[in-house]
C-alpha cells in the first residue's frame, strides 16, 4: 500500500515543549507493545510536534515515575505532558496531580490508553505498536491545544436529603443527623419503616422486627436534626452537587400534624373498614383514617380519601365529630415545598415479585397459597391472625406445608438474578412453621445459598429440626387429586433433582418465597436525580466493588436494596457507608467540580436560541434585552452538546473543544494501519 | 470496491466517557480481542459529537467512523443521545448526497457493561469497512476539500 506521509503544519513552532511518557505497565503494556520503539518513534518522528523528550519506564505510576516527569517538566522546561499507559479513568488524576506538583497547570497533561485499548486488546506486536503510535500521535496533537483550566469551586451546603424511610434510609439519616447535620428524610408512605416494619422475626437471630426497629424508628422520628417528611414524594431535582434545591409534595393527610396527638380515636369512630392491600398484605383490615401500624412514626393517622364515608357520600364526619384536638381538616391539600441541600442519599428500596405472574404456583387461585409477606403477616403477634399459622379459613392448623424457594427469581421467564434474601427467609419460614404448628415442612430449591455469619448454622439447625429438603424447582401446586391421599390436598409437583424422579406431595399450604424486584417507578426515579440503573431497574453504583455506594452522579448516594437486593444487616451497612461518604463531602465545606464546562461568546452569538432547548439541565439562560444566551457554569454539566449545535460556533467547550479534537483527528491519521514503518 | 485484500481500514471511534468509553476499558480488562483498526476518541457525551468531526476524519483519511453512546434511556446527561442520534440520522442523509456509502458511519449503543459488545460491533465493522473498501473522498470542483474558497470580491452585507 502507497505510504501516505502527512505533515501537519506547525503554527507556532517555538512554543509547544511536550514530554511523552510511555509505560510499560510490567507486561500489560511492554508484552504486546514495543514500548522502546514507541518512545524513540515519538522522540524523533513527532519532534517537530513539539515533542522534546520521549521516554519508557517500567511503571509510571509508580512515585519514581511521576517523579521522572515532574523532573523533565521542570529541567526541560516543559509545558505540555502526554502520558500512554491505562485508561484516563484509573490514573489520570494520578499524572495531572504530579503535572501539577511540578507546577505546571494539571490540564496540560493528556492520557492515552495503550493498555485498554491497544495491549490487553490486540494479538499483533506490529500493529499494536503501531496502533499506540498514531493514538500517541493524536494525544500530542491534541494536548498542544490543551489550555490552563481553573476547577470551580461552589460550598457544600451541610443538609442531607435522604429519601426513603426503610431501615437503610433511617440508618442513613440517624448517622448524619448524629453528626450533627441537618437530614430530610422523606418517605412515601404515612410511616417509616419499610418493609422491615411488616416482618415478625429477622434471620439468622430470630430477632423480633419491631424490637429492633421501632427504637431506630422513634430515634429517627424525635431527632432534633431529623425534618420528617412521610407521606411526601419528590417532584423535582435542581441543581447539582453541593446545591441541591429538592421540590417535594407533602399529601394532604386530612390532619393537622400541629394539633394531632395521635390518640387514635379517630381510626376508633371510623365506620369505614377497608382490606389492608398494603401493610396487612391484604389479610387485614384497617379504617378509612389510620395509622399504618401501631408502631407508627409519626403517630399521625392519614386519611384515605378513595374510601372516607364523607368524600363518597358527602355525610359521616365521625372522626372529626370526635376528634379532642380538632386537627382533623377536610379542606387540606397537598403542600409543595423546597428544600435545599448538598448531598441526597437514595433507599427507595425493592416491590415484591407478584407471586400472581406465575400462573402454575396457583397463588390467588388455590386459597391455601400464600406469598412470603402473607406468612411474615401470619406468623407477627400484632398481625391478623395474632400469630396464629393457619389456613386461608382462619382456624385449621395445617398438617404438612411446602415452601417454594425462587418464585420470580433465577427463572428467565422473570428474573435471572439470585434474590439473596429468599432462601434465608424460607428456612427461617421453616423454623416458624415447625415451631408453631408441628406440621411437616417441606422446602423445595434449587441451590442452598446461606453465605454470611451464622446463616449456614441456622441452616443445620432448620435441618436438625426436620424439615424435608427436595432440591429442585417446583413445576406445579395443583389441587387436582390424581392418587390416594391427594384429596383436598394441594399436591406439589416437582421433579427431585437428587434422585432423578419426579415426585407429587401433598400439603395443606404452601408459602411462596417471592423474589425483589426494583420498584415500578425506579427508571422515572433514576431519571429525575440523574443517575442510572441497570436493566432490570437497579440502580447503578459507580463501582461495583470499590465505590459501592456512590453514582455516576456527583452528591447522589444509593443505599439498601435499590441498588440490588440485599438482606437487613447489608442494608444497614450501606446505609451508614452512604452517610459516611455524604460527612466526607460535608466536611470539605466546598466541592471543586470539573472544569469541562461550555461557554458563549457574545460576539459570535446570534441569539438563534437553538441551544436553549438542547440542555437537560436548564443552563442557558436567554437575555431578552441583548438577545444573547449565556451558560451558568455552576449549572453547566459539560456535555457539550450545545457546543456542537451552535451554527454561529459561539460555544466552546473546555477540556473537549472544537481545536483539541479536530487536531486529535488529525493526530490519529497520522499513520495508516498496514502502512509501511517509517524508519525513525 | 477493492479487490486488494490486504486494504486495512483505519476507523475512527467517538465514545461517551461514561458509558461506550468504559466499556472500551472493560473490553480491554477482560482481555477480549478486536481488530487494531480503530482508534478512539473521548467526549463526555455522543451529543458532543459535531458533524464536522466525522467530515474531517473522513476527509483526512478514515475509513469509517464509529459513534458511540449510552442506550436511550440511560444517557448520563439524560437526553443528549437523542440528540446524537438525530444528527446521525442527518449525516448519514447528507454523507448519502455527498456520494460517501452511509454505512461508513455507525452509530452503536454501548452502556459501560457491554465490553463484549463494543469488541464485537468494531470487529464487524471493520468487516463491513474491508467490504467497502478504501474511502476515495470524492473531489469535486477541482480538487475537493482542499480548494480554496473563493474570494468574494464585493463582501455583501447579511
Amino acid at each position: 500500500m502507497a505510504k501516505k506521509e502527512k505533515t501537519l503544519k506547525t503554527q507556532q513552532p517555538q512554543e509547544e515543549r511536550i514530554g511523552v511518557y510511555v509505560c510499560h505497565c510490567g507486561s500489560n503494556i511492554a508484552g504486546m507493545v514495543d514500548v522502546e520503539q514507541v518512545a524513540h518513534w515519538a522522540e524523533t518522528r513527532l519532534k517537530d510536534r513539539g515533542v522534546v523528550v520521549a521516554r519508557d519506564y517500567k511503571f509510571m505510576c509508580s512515585s519514581l515515575g511521576q517523579e521522572l516527569i515532574e523532573k523533565d517538566i521542570k529541567e526541560q522546561k516543559l509545558n505540555r505532558v502526554v502520558v500512554a499507559a491505562c485508561s484516563p479513568h484509573l490514573h489520570e488524576k494520578t499524572f495531572r496531580t504530579a503535572t501539577e506538583r511540578a507546577g505546571l497547570n494539571p490540564f496540560m497533561c493528556e492520557m492515552v490508553s495503550i493498555r485498554e485499548q491497544v495491549s490487553w486488546v490486540s494479538t499483533d506486536k506490529g500493529e499494536a505498536t503501531m496502533k499506540s503510535e498514531a493514538m500517541i500521535s493524536g494525544g500530542v496533537e491534541r494536548v498542544r491545544q490543551n489550555v490552563p483550566l481553573e476547577p470551580l469551586t461552589v460550598p457544600i451546603n451541610p443538609a442531607t436529603l435522604v429519601v426513603g424511610g426503610g431501615i437503610a434510609g433511617i440508618q442513613s439519616a440517624l448517622e448524619i443527623a448524629d453528626a450533627g447535620f441537618h437530614v430530610y428524610l422523606v418517605e412515601r408512605e404515612p410511616s417509616i419503616g419499610g418493609h422491615m416494619a411488616q416482618f415478625d422475626k429477622t434471620f439468622p437471630t430470630m430477632d423480633c422486627a419491631a424490637c429492633i426497629l421501632t427504637p431506630k424508628m422513634v430515634q429517627a422520628g424525635g431527632h432534633p436534626n431529623i425534618t420528617l417528611l412521610t407521606y411526601s414524594e419528590v417532584e423535582h431535582v435542581d441543581g447539582f452537587v453541593g446545591n441541591f434545591a429538592v421540590t417535594i409534595r407533602k399529601k394532604a393527610r386530612m390532619v393537622d400534624t400541629e394539633l394531632c396527638t395521635g390518640c387514635g380515636i379517630c381510626q376508633e369512630k371510623c365506620p369505614k373498614k377497608v382490606v389492608d392491600d398494603f401493610y396487612e398484605a391484604g389479610l387485614g383490615y384497617r379504617k378509612a383514617i389510620y395509622t399504618p401500624f401501631p408502631q407508627a412514626v409519626p403517630r399521625f393517622p392519614v386519611m384515605d380519601i378513595d374510601n372516607c364515608i364523607y368524600f363518597e357520600k358527602g355525610t359521616c364526619k365521625a372522626c372529626e365529630k370526635f376528634c379532642p384536638t380538632e386537627a382533623i381538616d377536610f379542606e387540606q391539600k397537598d403542600e409543595i415545598i423546597t428544600v435545599e441541600v448538598g448531598n441526597i442519599i437514595l433507599a427507595t428500596g425493592y416491590d415484591l415479585f407478584d407471586a400472581r405472574r406465575i400462573t402454575h404456583y396457583g397463588y390467588g387461585r388455590l386459597a391455601n397459597v400464600f406469598t412470603s409477606l402473607e406468612m411474615e403477616r401470619m406468623c407477627n403477634a400484632a398481625g391478623p391472625t395474632n400469630g396464629e399459622v393457619v389456613l386461608r379459613d382462619g382456624k385449621t392448623k395445617p398438617q404438612a406445608v411446602g415452601i417454594l424457594h425462587c418464585v420470580g427469581s433465577r427463572d428467565r421467564n422473570y428474573n435471572n438474578y439470585c434474590s439473596v434474601i429468599c432462601c434465608m427467609q424460607s428456612l427461617k419460614f421453616a423454623h416458624l412453621v415447625h415451631e408453631r404448628t408441628g406440621a411437616t415442612v417441606y422446602n423445595f430449591y434449587i441451590d442452598m445459598r446461606t453465605p454470611f455469619k451464622d446463616y449456614d448454622e441456622f441452616y443445620q439447625r432448620v435441618l436438625e429440626e426436620g424439615t424435608l429438603f427436595v432440591r429442585g424447582k417446583v413445576a406445579e401446586v395443583t389441587d387436582a387429586a390424581r392418587l390416594p391421599g391427594e384429596e383436598g390436598k394441594l399436591i406439589i409437583q416437582v421433579e427431585d433433582t437428587l434422585v432423578g424422579k419426579q415426585r407429587r406431595i401433598p400439603v395443606d399450604m404452601v408459602i411462596l418465597s417471592s423474589g425483589l424486584e426494583p420498584r415500578k417507578d425506579s427508571k422515572e426515579v433514576a431519571k429525575q436525580f440523574g443517575i442510572s440503573c441497570s436493566a432490570n431497574g437497579w440502580f447503578t453504583e459507580k463501582h461495583p466493588k470499590l465505590d459501592p455506594v456512590a453514582t455516576m452522579t456527583e452528591g447522589i448516594y444509593i443505599a439498601g436494596c435499590a441498588q440490588g437486593p440485599k438482606d437487613i444487616p447489608a442494608s444497614v451497612v450501606q446505609g451508614a457507608a452512604a452517610s459516611a461518604r455524604v460527612l466526607g463531602k460535608i466536611e470539605q465545606k466546598e466541592v471543586a467540580l470539573e472544569p469541562i464546562r461550555a461557554s458563549i461568546n457574545e460576539e459570535q452569538c446570534s441569539g438563534c436560541r437553538i441551544c436553549n432547548d438542547l440542555c437537560p439541565f436548564n443552563a442557558i439562560l436567554f437575555h431578552e434585552d441583548l438577545m444573547v444566551s449565556e451558560i451558568n457554569p455552576a449549572l453547566c454539566q459539560g456535555c457539550g452538546t450545545c457546543v456542537a449545535a451552535c451554527p454561529a460556533g459561539a460555544i466552546s467547550g473546555t477540556g473537549f473543544s472544537n481545536e483539541q479534537i479536530l487536531a486529535q483527528i488529525d493526530g490519529l491519521l497520522l499513520l495508516n494501519v498496514g502502512e509501511e514503518k517509517i524508519p525513525a | 470496491m477493492t479487490t486488494n485484500d490486504t486494504f486495512e481500514p483505519v476507523i475512527i471511534g467517538f465514545t461517551c466517557n461514561w458509558c461506550s468509553y468504559r466499556a472500551a476499558d472493560l473490553a480491554g480488562t477482560a482481555r477480549m480481542k478486536y481488530p487494531p483498526n480503530i482508534r478512539l476518541i473521548r467526549l463526555m457525551c455522543s451529543g458532543r459529537l459535531d458533524p464536522t468531526f466525522v467530515f474531517k476524519a473522513l476527509a483526512n483519511g478514515a475509513d469509517g467512523v464509529m459513534i458511540t453512546g449510552c442506550h436511550p434511556g440511560e444517557c448520563h446527561y439524560l437526553e443528549q443521545n437523542y440528540k446524537a442520534l438525530r444528527r446521525y440520522l442527518l449525516l448519514r442523509r447528507t454523507l448519502q448526497g455527498l456520494g460517501v456509502e452511509p454505512e461508513r458511519v455507525r452509530l452503536v449503543w454501548a452502556s459501560a457493561a457491554e465490553g463484549a459488545k463494543f469488541a464485537q460491533e468494531v470487529t464487524s465493522f471493520v468487516e463491513e469497512i474491508k467490504i467497502l473498501g478504501p474511502l476515495h473522498w470524492p473531489t469535486w470542483a477541482g480538487n475537493g476539500h482542499k480548494a480554496q474558497a473563493v474570494q468574494l470580491e464585493v463582501e455583501v452585507p447579511a
